[in-house]
């Protein structure tokens, strides 16, 4: 067994391990960084396949951004343990049904032979992973690649008009205006004689 | 190194020797860099003393040259409590968590021509998701802490550094459009060539941009809301005690020296003199003034002593500032900047080159 | 419009941050002014309200008559005294206790007192090793007034003119 064997054994061990501890944790918090363990020994195999930019960027944007928000929203939220165990047994039969389902289908996708193909060349080392990603994004996917961008940017775009729509009775401070505030705005010199004396 | 690689061959396997020589390199790397962040305190303690018209330690050693050794040594002693009800393995992970990022990002930074860990090809991006992690150290500790403060710094903290790692990212964009390359070591060579072929000139905006969000990013004043005094106490940290307390404070201070030298490394040309290659000739002023180390940690420590400078001089942003600053000033403007900068690249108009 | 241009410049190019970082970068060469404490001192004033101490006549006859007067003016309530008689018929005091921990430092007892015989020294680095250390007793008191009486002596003198 090579060294990268060995690692790449290590690697898909931790990501099942870790993967089946997402689903079996009763804490939601666990169970979220058991996720980002299952992400980052995801994109360590990624890295072993030298696919080292899409490795890194899974953790930049998966593990980096996504899951904060996750843990985020986890954190804020106030959930009763005790209320999510108590349906289990009765769930247990639907979910079980759907877990076969799932796997009869995957084995029937692997047996089909979609998956059986050549091992590709590695790519010459000149070529840098990055720039050999790029120029087929840009290049033969460029089509697919914008219209995910526009989808993406219609979901930000709908966000944040959700959020930002104008309530009433929200006392909302304007920092832009706060910042542009001048003297002359707030203080008023006023010109007077003094009082007589009584 | 070669030579210790070739030593230990003799008489050990070579995958043993590797992982040697690089342990060897880590060390290397490691030590002078814990030892730069406890003299960090030193510095930040006496350069804002001063600033505040006061001397700043000078009681333990000569000069209080002894003061950070002495903070070490009481700290280790110190005991470490854990609250009640706190999650116990997560409050003690959270602190190596947030430390361990902050160290490991070191491993693409090179010191001189060739003088790298990890010669990574996608270095940026690599120090761009590493340095991502950082957050979770200090979002874990505040959950685990069981303690209202301590999760109140943490949600703080999660948004701003979120949102303001998507300016830093635009700013490294910025750099490596300029440099076409991804490798620390090529951006750096890229401005090859003395003061003037830096990319802190065409790139002056993403210069502020990059430094402003990498002092969002270490939660530093101005932006430290993560442990405001007047209102959440310290924070994050709140309940921690002893040496996992100083994992935290370690953890800040080595990733405030990171982003110093990540900015003298893709702004200011890292180890490249000043001067360029004018100089090379005359034979001692030449390998003094000639590009190597020092100037790197020359230029470092401008950018470190610009965060103390900030810190003694700016009052605390206001949350919603901290958000509107992040979200509508420095990304727009990285924007229009990487904007104008690919105009520039697609008419050949490149004036650093 | 005008000013609004001028808020632009001025914003983008950090004006007003880098005018800040200008007067701390000029106060880090000022000179400072820390006084290194156990080394240097500050001037004291004469009426300086440290340790309270009781003073005696040069003859040793000690001055306090007990009337009371410190007693019935302190705000803390930080003086007690009990007296008699004694065997020459005149009124003294046979307890005179302060308790520190109460005392506000404020000097109306010094004030108040018709044979200055209650005064506060110049003395304020003192500290006590057991629980109810600070009751100091008349013994007490007096002794310390012996000890320092040159120095109180002296300080009176000084701001005699000024009374």
């Amino acid at each position: 067994m090579t060294f990268q064997l060995f690692v790449f054994f290590l690697f898909s061990a931790v990501t099942l391990l870790s993967a089946v501890a997402v689903v079996t944790m009763r804490n939601p918090i666990y169970a979220a960084l058991f996720l980002i363990l299952a992400f980052f020994s995801s994109a360590a195999t990624w890295v072993l396949l030298e696919a080292e930019f899409l490795g890194v960027v899974l953790v930049l944007v998966y593990v980096g951004a996504v899951m904060v928000l996750f843990l985020f929203v986890i954190m804020m939220l106030d959930i009763q343990i005790d209320t999510l165990r108590e349906g289990f047994i009765r769930y247990l039969p639907v979910g079980l049904m759907v877990a076969i389902a799932m796997a009869v289908e995957l084995i029937l996708v692997m047996k089909s032979g979609v998956f059986n193909r050549d091992i590709p060349e590695p790519s010459p080392l000149s070529v840098s992973n990055t720039e050999s990603l790029g120029e087929v994004l840009y290049t033969e996917y460029v089509f697919p690649f914008e219209i995910a961008a526009i989808i993406l940017v219609v979901a930000i775009i709908a966000a944040i008009v959700l959020t930002h729509r104008r309530r009433k009775g929200v006392k909302k401070q304007d920092p832009s205006k706060q910042v542009r505030v001048r003297r002359e705005d707030r203080v008023r010199l006023v010109k007077m004689k003094s009082e007589e004396k009584q | 190194m070669d030579s210790v690689a070739t030593f230990l061959n003799g008489f050990l396997p070579e995958g043993l020797t590797t992982l040697i020589v690089i342990m060897i390199k880590i060390v290397a790397i490691l030590l002078p860099l814990i030892l730069a962040v406890a003299y960090t305190t030193f510095a930040e303690r006496k350069i804002i003393g001063y600033m505040q018209v006061r001397m700043g330690p000078n009681r333990v050693g000569p000069k209080g040259w002894l003061q950070p050794i002495a903070d070490t040594v009481k700290l280790m002693f110190k005991e470490i409590i854990s609250p009640t009800k706190a999650s116990t393995i997560v409050f003690f992970i959270a602190p190596m968590l947030a430390l361990a990022p902050a160290l490991a990002a070191w491993s693409v930074i090179p010191f001189w021509d060739g003088g790298v860990l990890a010669d990574v090809d996608a270095g940026l991006v690599l120090i761009l998701a590493i340095t991502s992690l950082d957050v979770f150290g200090i979002i874990l500790a505040g959950w685990a802490s069981n303690s209202k403060y301590a999760i109140l710094s943490s949600l703080r903290v999660g948004a701003q550094v979120v949102s303001y790692e998507i300016a830093m990212g635009f700013a490294l964009v910025g750099v490596l459009m300029a440099a076409g390359s991804m490798n620390l070591t090529d951006i750096v060579r890229a401005q090859d060539g003395g003061i003037l072929n830096w990319f802190a000139w065409p790139l002056i905006g993403l210069l502020l941009v990059f430094f402003i969000s990498g002092v969002a990013e270490t939660n530093r004043a101005p932006f430290d809301v993560a442990e405001g005094e007047s209102e959440i106490v310290a924070g994050f940290h709140i309940e921690y005690s002893g040496m996992a307390f100083a994992l935290f404070f370690l953890a800040e201070y080595a990733s405030m020296i990171l982003v110093s030298t990540l900015t003298a490394l893709l702004f200011l040309g890292g180890w490249l003199s000043p001067f360029g290659h004018v100089l090379d000739d005359i034979p001692v002023l030449g390998s003094l003034l000639g590009d190597g180390f020092h100037w790197l940690f020359i230029k470092s420590f401008f950018f470190l002593f610009c965060y103390l400078w900030f810190r003694a001089t700016f009052p605390r942003y206001r949350y919603d500032q901290i958000m509107r600053l992040g979200w509508k000033i420095l990304i727009p403007v990285t924007l229009v900047w990487i904007f104008g900068e690919g105009v520039a690249i697609a008419l050949g108009w490149k004036p650093w080159l | 419009m005008l000013s609004n241009i001028k808020h632009y410049i001025k914003s983008f190019t950090l004006f007003e941050l880098f005018q800040g970082l200008g007067v701390t970068g000029k106060y880090l060469f000022k000179r400072k002014i820390t006084i290194q404490y156990p080394e240097q001192k500050t001037p004291m004033s004469p009426r300086f309200r440290g340790h309270h101490a009781l003073r005696r006549y040069p003859n040793g006859q000690e001055r306090c008559i007990a009337c009371k007067l410190c007693e019935a003016v302190c705000p803390a309530l930080a003086i007690d005294i009990e007296s008699e008689e004694r065997a020459d018929g005149t009124r003294r005091t046979t307890k005179y206790e302060i308790d520190f921990f109460k005392c506000i430092y404020c000097g109306f007892c010094e004030e108040v007192c018709p044979v200055d015989a209650i005064v506060e020294t110049h003395i304020f680095e003192y500290h006590y090793e057991e629980r109810g250390g600070n009751l100091i007793t008349k013994q007490e008191l007096l002794a310390f007034g012996d000890k320092h009486e040159t120095e109180i002596a002296k300080r009176k003198a000084a701001d005699a003119p000024y009374r």
